[in-house]
């Protein structure tokens, strides 16, 4: 088993012009989506939704500067970490994961169990 | 040579284990790869495979099975290394099916049984993994041009200083390339196996894609003096046949051998004496070759018939391609049979390019005037801004309709887009023929 980080990238603005049914809605689906990768023969190790954007402070050179580390149109809004078989089996359950107004990438967790890798 | 050193390799012996390379690197790869776990180490292992061939067989003679002497050898040398580097196993288990035991045969129940290795470990069956290796390297996580860097160092065996040469990038370019795919493979763990069902058909789609985009390369280089690399036609057709062989029931893998064998066929005829190349139109039909047009449209009948579904791109692509190789002259082809095969493939891939080749049949069909309807309506479109093939077909269909001056403009557009030499030679020419005819041009 190998453990990938599914990094959910959205526009805020769809949540933000969306209203409490859009969090609802995104609330269930999430709620959903925990219990499908278990079904699916992955394992849920954790996760986190993240506040906004405009809630970040980025600190590069010892400079702290209001805002993300990059402005993008859509940002990094959540994670999920999980172990699963293989990368197929991991964009199995990715592709599960709820992003309505946006998408996820899956990042494999570097084993630093090991030696050089 | 002197009798001192290690004997001189006998030529008889150098062209055997050439050919083995040529025929039966991917066979070796992919069975040693299972037992390797990785990609590197396999890979060392079989180039060693072949360096240990040269001199065994010059002493012990060619053996009947040069490709199970090749894998028998290159997977000891697998597992001596596994012994030594006990680290290996945790790091890098990817390639080893779980449960099963190193040199475990458990070939698929259709795969056919290997004739017995000639030399030790006679009893295993090695199984035919090759499509493991190609579904491996064409894996949607890898970027398109790793996915053909990688098939061509990995299935068809070449060198990065070849695959480079090929693709026109300096060699380091190439060799990240490749090592960023391996590492990749390893370290998100893409696994080393054939897609289920429900995965096929896309993932199918890739591996097509890619032996496609080796063969349209190697026949049409974007760049540079010559028009044909024969090295990446034949690898690209050698691939088509091999995923045609493994996978029997797949009828687009019989419609890329199809597409292939039937472009292929004119091959010869593509370019004047001189480099000049020349269109399907002024082409020697006499001079095609025959056999290659009887396989691939063999291919296609047989695919056409008595199958549930639409048929796919590839093999409309194939068909169209059997309409062409069958015409006895550019005006007495099908155009009507075209323009239907057309519109069917623009259903099963609603692409720009598509569209442009169906404006080409239409307007032989129905007139340049209706092609050029249809080519307005792909410069309104946008995608293929840029795309050479896009003024030149305007081009033509001008110069049909005695619209020198417009034809001139569009050929010279279109050779402002393209590189490869002897399309230049062809595109000035037919401005020196569209300007000569109406001396006002100038």
């Amino acid at each position: 088993m190998t453990q990938y980080l599914i990094l959910i990238y959205e526009r805020e603005s769809g949540y933000a012009e969306g209203g409490p049914e859009v969090w609802e809605a995104a609330g269930k689906a999430h709620g959903r989506f925990a219990e499908q990768v278990g079904e699916k023969g992955g394992q849920m190790l954790g996760g986190n939704a993240l506040q906004p954007t405009s809630t970040a402070t980025t600190i590069r050179d010892d400079i702290v500067t209001d805002g993300p580390f990059t402005e993008t149109k859509e940002a990094l809004g959540g994670y999920y970490l999980i172990e699963a078989r293989d990368l197929d089996h991991a964009l199995e359950i990715a592709k599960l994961c709820p992003a309505p107004f946006g998408g996820v990438e899956v990042r494999p967790i570097m084993d630093m169990s090991g030696s050089a890798g | 040579m002197t009798g001192d050193g290690p004997e001189a390799a006998d030529p008889e012996v150098s062209a055997a284990v050439a050919d083995a390379h040529r025929r039966e690197w991917a066979f070796v790869l992919a069975a040693t790869a299972r037992v390797a776990r990785d990609i590197d180490v396999a890979e060392e292992c079989v180039q060693d495979a072949y360096v240990a061939a040269l001199d065994a067989w010059s002493r012990q003679g060619v053996p009947r099975n040069p490709g199970a002497w090749l894998t028998t050898a290159a997977r000891r040398r697998a597992l001596d290394v596994q012994r030594r580097d006990r680290t290996l196993r945790r790091k890098l288990p990817l390639l080893i099916e779980p449960g099963s035991g190193a040199v475990t045969p458990s070939a698929p129940a259709d795969a056919p049984p290997m004739a017995g290795p000639a030399a030790g470990c006679e009893d295993d069956v090695i199984p035919d993994d090759r499509l493991r290796l190609v579904f491996t390297c064409c894996h949607p996580a890898l970027a398109r041009e790793a996915q053909v860097a990688l098939t061509l160092r990995l299935v068809c065996g070449l060198a990065t200083a070849e695959i480079a040469r090929a693709f026109l990038v300096p060699e380091p370019t190439m060799a990240a390339r490749v090592t960023r795919a391996k590492k990749k493979i390893t370290a998100a763990r893409i696994p080393y196996r054939v897609p289920g069902p429900a995965e096929l058909p896309d993932r199918l789609d890739a591996v097509l894609t890619v032996i496609h985009l080796l063969y349209t390369t190697g026949h049409t280089a974007p760049a540079g003096p010559e028009l044909v690399r024969a090295e990446l036609v034949e690898r690209a057709i050698g691939l088509a046949r091999m995923l045609r062989e493994l996978m029997p029931d797949e009828r687009e893998a019989r419609g890329l051998l199809a597409l292939l064998l039937l472009t292929d066929a004119r091959r010869a005829t593509r370019s004047a004496g001189d480099g000049r190349l020349l269109l399907l139109e002024e082409q020697d039909r006499s001079r095609w070759d025959r056999a290659a047009i009887a396989e691939g449209t063999g291919l296609v009948t047989g695919a056409l018939r008595g199958r549930a579904g639409p048929p796919g791109r590839f093999l409309l692509q194939a068909a169209i391609a059997a309409v062409h190789a069958e015409a006895p002259s550019y005006a007495d082809t099908d155009w009507p049979q075209l323009l239907r095969l057309y519109d069917e493939l623009l259903r099963a891939w609603p692409t720009p390019v598509v569209a442009l080749n169906r404006a080409v049949a239409h307007a032989m069909a129905d007139g340049p005037e209706a092609g050029l309807a249809d080519i307005d309506a792909i410069e309104r479109d946008g995608r293929l801004a840029g795309y050479r093939y896009l003024p030149a077909a305007r081009a033509d269909l001008l110069r049909r309709l005695g619209r020198d001056q417009d034809a001139a403009e569009a050929y010279r557009t279109a050779l402002g887009l393209t590189e490869n030499a002897a399309e230049r030679a062809f595109l000035a020419g037919r401005i020196a023929e569209v300007s000569g005819a109406s001396p006002d041009v100038e």
